[in-house]
C-alpha cells in the first residue's frame, strides 16, 4: 500500500505536505499524551501515597529477615550443618551464636527480634534466646564448652527440631505466614501440616466474614428494594423528601451511628427499656443485643443500606412504568408482572448494590470493633489485632493479602459488569 | 403510585402493607440518628430517657454536655485538627481529581479503564489494609505522625469521590464548547477557567464535599498514622466509645449530625441548580 | 537514596500549604505516652504539671499505652521516633528490652536516692529490670456492683464461676494475663502455686478449660475505663479491672462498687524510653517524676501503691475527697495477704505464646 509513500500524489496531504493519515496519527498521539498528562499527577500521587504502601506491606508477608540480620554468624555456621550428621550442631555453632549475642549491642542488632521471629514457630524461643543472651553477656570468662553452657540454659536447645526450624527461618523468602493465615504450618522437617486443633481460627474467620457479608447483602436487598421502588415511583416532591431519610444516614458520621446503636441496644439502652416497659421482657432478663454478632449485623446493615438503595433507585428511576402496565393489560396478574417484567430490569441495580455492599462488608473494621464483642469480630479485626497487639506484622500482612485478593476479584467483576465510572453517589 | 380506584381487597391490603413495611425501613434508617439528639440534652449522665425528660420537666434537660465539649481543650484541638486536615485534603483531592477526571473523559485516553480502576481503588480496598500499609510506609519516609502524612492519606481516600462525581458531570458536558472557545482564539488556560470550570463547578463542589466528609469521618487510618498533634474528632470519639461513652459524645454526635445536614442541604441545592441550568426540569 | 527520597517527599508535602500549623515534638517539649483516664490524670497532677512549671518544658500527652510496645517498635524500626517516654507494663518492657527498642537505664545514675540517701536500686521495692523504672504497684482485681446481688455478695475468685449463686454477666480483660491465674485458683490451685502450674505443659490447658465454663457469660474489655462503667451501668455484675479505677468510681463518683481483694494480681507499671530518646530533658523528667515525694504525691490522686519504700510512709489522704488512702491501696498488708504477685518474667517469656492461644480460644 501507498500509505507510507510521500511521493505518491494520490495520498491526501495536509497543507504542509504531510500525509493526512500521518498527521492524524500525530495529533491523536498528542491528544493521548495530553490526556495522560492530565491523569498523571493523580496517578503518581495515588501510586506513592496508596499503592506503594500496600505493595511494601505485601512484601512483608513473604520475607523473613530477622534471623539472618540478627544472628549472622550463627546463620553461617548453621548453613554448613545438616541434621543427618548429628543430632545437635557442633561447638562452632554455639561459639558463633554466643559471639552474635555478645556483639549484638555494638552492631545494633537485637537477638530478641530473632527470638520473636522464632517464637511464632517454636513457642518459648523468645525466652530461650532472651535467657541465654542474658547468661552469655553476664559471663566473666568464656566457658570450656559453649555448647554445654548454652544447652544448660533452656530445654529447647536440646531439641533437634529447634535447629531445623532455625535453618528454614534462614531462608529470606517464606510462605510461612500465608500458611499460618490458612491454618497450616511447617512441621520440623519442613512438611506442610494443619495447625493443632486449638489454633485453627483463620479459615473459620474468613468463612464467617464471607457469611456475614452475604447476610448483610441479603438484608440490605430485603430492606432496600421496596424502599427504592417506593422512592422511584412516588411523585418527585414526596420522594425527594423521603430521600433525605436515606441520604442523611449516608452523610452522618460512622461513629455517630455506631454510638447511637450502643445507646439503643445496650442492656440498659432505649430498646430494652421500651421492651421492659411493655412487659415483653423481664427487667432482670434483658436480651443481649450488642457486643455480639447481632450488634455487628444490625450496625453494619444500617450503615450499608444506603449503598444498596441508591444504585437500585437510579436503575428503577429509568424503568418506564408502561412495561408493567402493558403486561397487566395483557392479562398478567400483578405478581407475575412483577417477577417476569419488572424484576429482570432491576438486575443491574441489584448487582451493583450487592457487589458494593459485599465489598464494603468483607473489609469492615470499625463497627465490629466497637459493638461486635468477641463473637462479632471479622477478619479485619484480626488484622488490626496482629498489627497493634500481637505485633506479628507479617501474619497481619498475609491475612490482609488474602483479603485484598478477595476484594480485588470482586472489584474486577464489578468493573467488568457495571463499570467503576457508573458508580452513583447520592 | 396512588391506589387505583378498581383495586380489590387484596391489592388494598398489599398497598398499605407495602407502605407500612417501607415506613419501618425508614424508621430503622433514621431513628439511630434522631435518638441521640434529645439524649444529648440529658441532665443526667445516662443514656436512657429519665422520667424528668419524658415528663418534660426543665430540670431533666440541660446543656451541660455541650458546655463540657466547648470548654474542653482536647475536643477543641480535635475540631481544629479535623478541619485543617479535611479542608486541606478536600482541596488537594478536588484539584488532582478534577484534572484526572478531565483526562479520563477525553476520547483519546489510553488504558482508560485500568487507570480508572486504580484511581478508584482507595475507595474499594478495605481501610484496615490501607492503614496497615501506610503505617509502615509513611513511617519509613518520615510522614507518620505529621499533618502532611494524614492529609496525603485522606487526599488519597477522597479522590475517588471527586473522580466519580466530576466524570459524571463531564459526561453531560458538550465538548464542542471547548472547540468553540479554541476557534474563537482562547488559549487552553482561558478555556478551562472561562468555559469548562463554570460548567463542571457543581460537580467539583459535590466532589469536594464528599472528600471533606470522608476525611472528617475517617477513623481507621488516622488511628494508625496520626500522632498526638493530629488527634481528630473521630479519634476522640473512638477512644471515648471504647473507654467511657459519656453524654459528651452524644453532644459531639449531635453537632456532627448538624454538619451533615448542612452539607447535605448544600449538595441538594447544587444538584437542583445544576439541573435547572442544564434544562433538566424535575418532573 | 532512601534519604533523598524521604527529604523530597517531606519537602513536597510541606509545600502543600501547611505553613502555620503548630507542630509538636521539637525543642522544649516531651511527648509522654500513658493510659488515659483517671490514671493519666493522676500523673498529670502529680508529675506533669509541677514539672512543666519548674522547667518550662511542655508535655504533650498521648493516651496510647494500650498499644505502647507496638508503637515503640514501629517507630524505632522506621527510625522515626516521636514518643519520648512511655508508660508500660513490666512484662512488655522486658520484651521491648529484649527486642532492643528500649533504652537501657542506669538506675543509680539517673534516679534520685531516697531522702535518707538509700540508692534507688535499694529503695525501689521491686527487682530493677534493665530498661524499666517502676512507678507504681497496682492490682488487677475483681469487683462487683453491690446492687446486683440481693443476698450473699461475691468475695472470692471462685464466685466468678458460680453462675447460679451469683448470677449476671461477667467482664474480664481481653488478655490471658490475670484470667489464667484466676481460672487456676478457681480450679483449686493454691495462689502461690499458679505460676508453677502454668509453666507445666498441661497448665494452660487446665486454665482454658476452666475459662470455657464461663466463656458465654463474659464481655471482654480492652480499656481500663470500661469495667467501672460496665458495672455502674449494670451491664455486668462482676468485672475485673484496675483497682485505682474502681477506687475512683467507688469513692469519687460514689458508685455502688466493691472490690474483691481475694486473688488480686499485683503488677507493676513504670516508665521506659524508646531507643535513641534518652535526652537531657528525658533524664530530667525521669529523675523528677520518680523521686520519693512525687511517687507519694501520685497516691493522693489514685489508689496505686508507690514503687519506692521511702514513699510508702508519706501516703496520706485523697486530694479531692479527703479519704484515707491506706485501706484502698493494693499494697495494704491485708490485701497483699490474699493476693497473687504477678510473675513478670513468666509473662515476658510466655506472653506471645499464650496471647496467640488466647485469641484463638476467644475466636472459636
Amino acid at each position: 500500500m501507498a500509505q507510507s509513500d510521500n511521493a505518491n500524489p494520490e495520498v491526501m496531504t495536509t497543507s504542509d505536505g504531510t500525509p493526512l493519515k500521518e498527521s492524524l496519527r500525530r495529533s491523536m498521539r498528542r491528544n493521548r499524551i495530553k490526556a495522560l498528562l492530565l491523569v498523571a499527577p493523580l496517578g503518581l500521587f495515588i501510586f506513592f501515597s496508596f499503592v506503594m504502601p500496600i505493595l511494601t506491606m505485601m512484601y512483608r508477608s513473604i520475607t523473613n529477615p530477622e534471623i539472618i540480620d540478627h544472628l549472622p554468624r550463627a546463620t553461617a555456621e548453621l548453613r554448613a550443618w545438616t541434621p543427618a550428621e548429628s543430632d545437635l550442631p557442633p561447638e562452632s555453632f554455639f561459639r558463633a551464636i554466643s559471639l552474635d549475642m555478645l556483639t549484638a549491642d555494638e552492631e545494633d542488632r537485637h537477638i530478641g527480634r530473632a527470638g520473636g521471629q522464632l517464637n511464632y514457630e517454636i513457642p518459648g524461643a523468645r525466652s530461650m534466646l532472651g535467657r541465654t543472651g542474658r547468661a552469655v553477656t553476664s559471663l566473666d570468662e568464656p566457658p570450656d564448652s559453649w555448647k554445654d553452657f548454652i544447652l544448660e540454659q533452656h530445654r529447647l536447645w536440646e531439641d533437634p527440631a529447634t535447629y531445623q526450624i532455625m535453618q528454614r527461618q534462614m531462608n529470606p523468602i517464606t510462605a510461612q505466614y500465608y500458611l499460618n493465615a490458612l491454618d497450616f504450618r511447617y512441621d520440623a522437617e519442613g512438611n506442610i501440616e494443619r495447625q493443632p486443633e486449638f489454633q485453627r481460627i483463620y479459615v473459620e474467620l474468613y468463612w464467617r466474614t464471607l457469611w456475614v457479608s452475604a447476610l448483610i447483602t441479603g438484608l440490605t436487598i430485603l430492606l432496600g428494594f421496596p424502599v427504592a421502588y417506593l422512592l422511584a415511583n412516588l411523585p418527585m416532591r414526596i420522594s425527594n423528601l423521603l430521600m433525605i431519610l436515606v441520604l442523611l444516614p449516608f452523610w452522618t458520621s460512622l461513629l455517630v451511628r455506631t454510638s447511637s446503636w450502643i445507646v439503643i441496644l445496650q442492656s440498659q439502652g432505649v430498646l430494652n427499656d421500651i421492651l421492659v416497659l411493655l412487659g415483653v421482657v423481664a427487667d432482670d432478663n434483658r436480651p443481649r443485643m450488642i457486643y455480639n454478632m447481632i450488634g455487628t449485623v444490625v450496625g453494619m446493615t444500617h450503615i450499608l443500606l444506603p449503598f444498596m438503595i441508591l444504585p437500585l433507585y437510579s436503575v428503577m428511576k429509568g424503568i418506564p412504568p408502561s412495561y408493567v402496565r402493558a403486561a397487566r393489560s395483557l392479562g398478567a396478574n400483578p405478581v407475575v408482572a412483577f417477577f417476569r417484567v419488572y424484576l429482570p430490569q432491576t438486575v443491574a441495580g441489584i448487582g451493583a448494590g450487592s457487589i458494593l455492599v459485599f465489598i464494603l462488608s468483607i473489609g469492615y473494621y470499625i463497627t465490629p470493633a466497637l459493638i461486635g464483642g468477641s463473637s462479632g469480630q471479622l477478619i479485619s479485626n484480626f488484622i488490626a489485632y496482629h498489627m497493634q497487639s500481637s505485633l506479628n506484622w507479617s501474619l497481619a500482612a498475609a491475612l490482609g493479602g488474602i483479603l485484598l485478593v478477595a476484594v480485588l476479584i470482586l472489584y474486577y467483576f464489578y468493573n467488568k459488569l457495571i463499570g467503576v465510572d457508573k458508580m452513583k453517589l447520592g | 403510585m396512588a391506589l387505583p380506584a378498581y383495586a380489590g381487597k387484596l391489592e388494598t391490603a398489599w398497598y398499605y402493607g407495602f407502605r407500612f413495611y417501607c415506613g419501618l425501613v425508614f424508621f430503622f434508617l433514621i431513628t439511630p440518628i434522631l435518638v441521640i439528639i434529645p439524649l444529648s440534652f440529658n441532665a443526667q449522665p445516662y443514656f436512657s430517657f429519665t422520667t424528668e425528660m419524658l415528663t418534660l420537666q426543665p430540670e431533666g434537660w440541660s446543656l451541660r454536655w455541650y458546655e463540657d465539649f466547648l470548654t474542653s481543650e482536647r475536643w477543641m484541638q480535635g475540631i481544629r485538627n479535623s478541619f485543617i486536615i479535611a479542608i486541606a485534603a478536600s482541596f488537594l483531592a478536588t484539584s488532582l481529581g478534577t484534572l484526572a477526571a478531565l483526562g479520563l473523559s477525553r476520547a483519546y485516553m489510553p488504558f482508560r479503564n485500568a487507570f480508572m480502576a486504580m484511581l478508584i481503588s482507595p475507595m474499594i480496598v478495605p481501610l484496615i489494609i490501607s492503614a496497615a500499609g501506610m503505617y509502615f510506609f509513611y513511617s519509613d519516609v518520615g510522614l507518620a505522625q505529621t499533618f502532611p502524612g494524614v492529609i496525603l492519606a485522606h487526599t488519597a481516600l477522597g479522590t475517588p469521590f471527586v473522580i466519580i462525581v466530576v466524570t459524571a458531570t463531564l459526561m453531560g458536558f458538550d465538548q464542542s464548547l471547548v472547540r468553540a472557545a479554541a476557534i474563537s482564539g482562547a488559549n487552553p488556560k482561558t478555556t478551562f477557567f472561562k468555559v469548562t470550570m463554570p460548567l463542571i463547578a457543581p460537580g467539583m463542589i459535590s466532589g469536594a464535599l464528599f472528600a471533606f466528609i470522608t476525611s472528617l469521618d475517617e477513623i481507621v487510618i488516622v488511628n494508625f498514622i496520626a500522632g498526638a498533634g493530629q488527634r481528630t474528632v473521630p479519634m476522640r470519639m473512638f477512644a471515648g466509645i471504647r473507654e467511657e461513652i459519656s453524654p459528651t459524645i452524644l453532644a459531639v454526635a449531635t453537632i456532627l449530625v448538624t454538619i451533615s445536614v448542612i452539607l447535605l442541604t448544600t449538595l441538594e441545592m447544587i444538584r437542583r441548580r445544576n439541573e435547572r441550568i442544564r434544562g433538566i426540569v424535575p418532573q | 537514596m532512601k534519604h533523598t527520597f524521604k527529604k523530597t517527599t517531606v519537602a513536597s508535602a510541606a509545600a502543600v500549604g501547611l505553613m502555620g500549623v503548630p507542630s509538636v515534638g521539637f525543642a522544649d517539649s516531651l511527648t509522654i505516652v500513658s493510659w488515659g483516664g483517671a490514671y493519666e490524670e493522676s500523673q498529670r497532677r502529680a508529675y506533669y504539671e509541677p514539672f512543666m512549671e519548674m522547667t518550662g518544658i511542655d508535655i504533650v500527652q498521648e493516651s496510647r499505652s494500650a498499644e505502647g510496645l507496638a508503637g515503640v517498635r514501629a517507630q524505632v524500626e522506621a527510625g522515626n521516633v516521636t514518643w519520648d517516654i512511655v508508660d508500660m507494663l513490666e512484662p512488655d518492657s522486658m520484651r521491648g528490652c529484649d527486642d532492643g527498642v528500649l533504652e537501657v537505664i542506669d538506675h543509680d545514675e539517673i534516679l534520685k536516692p531516697a531522702p535518707d540517701g538509700t540508692p534507688p536500686t535499694e529503695d525501689f521495692v521491686l527487682p530493677m529490670r534493665d530498661c524499666y523504672i517502676p512507678q507504681i504497684l497496682y492490682s488487677t482485681a475483681l469487683a462487683y456492683n453491690s446492687e446486683a446481688f440481693d443476698g450473699e455478695e461475691p468475695s472470692r475468685v471462685e464466685h466468678v464461676w458460680e453462675m447460679d449463686e451469683f448470677p449476671g454477666r461477667r467482664s474480664l480483660r481481653r488478655v490471658p494475663a490475670g484470667n489464667l491465674e484466676w481460672a487456676l485458683v478457681a480450679d483449686g490451685v493454691p495462689r502461690d502455686e499458679v505460676y508453677d502450674v502454668l509453666m507445666t505443659r498441661d497448665g494452660p490447658e487446665r486454665a482454658f478449660a476452666k475459662l470455657d465454663e464461663i466463656k458465654d457469660d463474659v464481655l471482654w474489655w480492652t480499656e481500663g475505663a470500661q469495667p467501672p462503667q460496665l458495672l455502674a451501668d449494670r451491664e455486668v455484675a462482676i468485672a475485673s479491672g484496675y483497682n485505682g479505677r474502681f477506687f475512683n468510681a467507688q469513692v469519687v463518683e460514689d458508685q455502688p462498687i466493691e472490690i474483691i481483694w481475694h486473688g488480686q494480681v499485683l503488677e507493676s507499671d513504670g516508665w521506659v524510653v524508646p531507643q535513641g530518646k534518652l535526652s537531657e530533658d528525658v533524664r530530667q523528667f525521669l529523675r523528677f517524676a520518680t523521686d520519693t515525694q512525687r511517687l507519694a504525691d501520685q497516691a493522693k490522686y489514685i489508689a496505686y501503691g508507690p514503687a519506692r519504700a521511702s514513699s510508702a510512709a508519706m501516703v496520706g489522704d485523697h486530694a479531692d475527697t479527703g479519704v484515707d488512702m491506706a485501706p484502698h491501696m493494693p499494697t495494704h498488708p491485708d490485701h497483699i495477704e490474699v493476693g497473687i504477685l504477678q510473675d513478670a518474667e513468666f509473662w515476658a517469656d510466655m506472653g506471645d505464646t499464650l496471647e496467640e492461644r488466647f485469641s484463638s480460644w476467644l475466636a472459636r
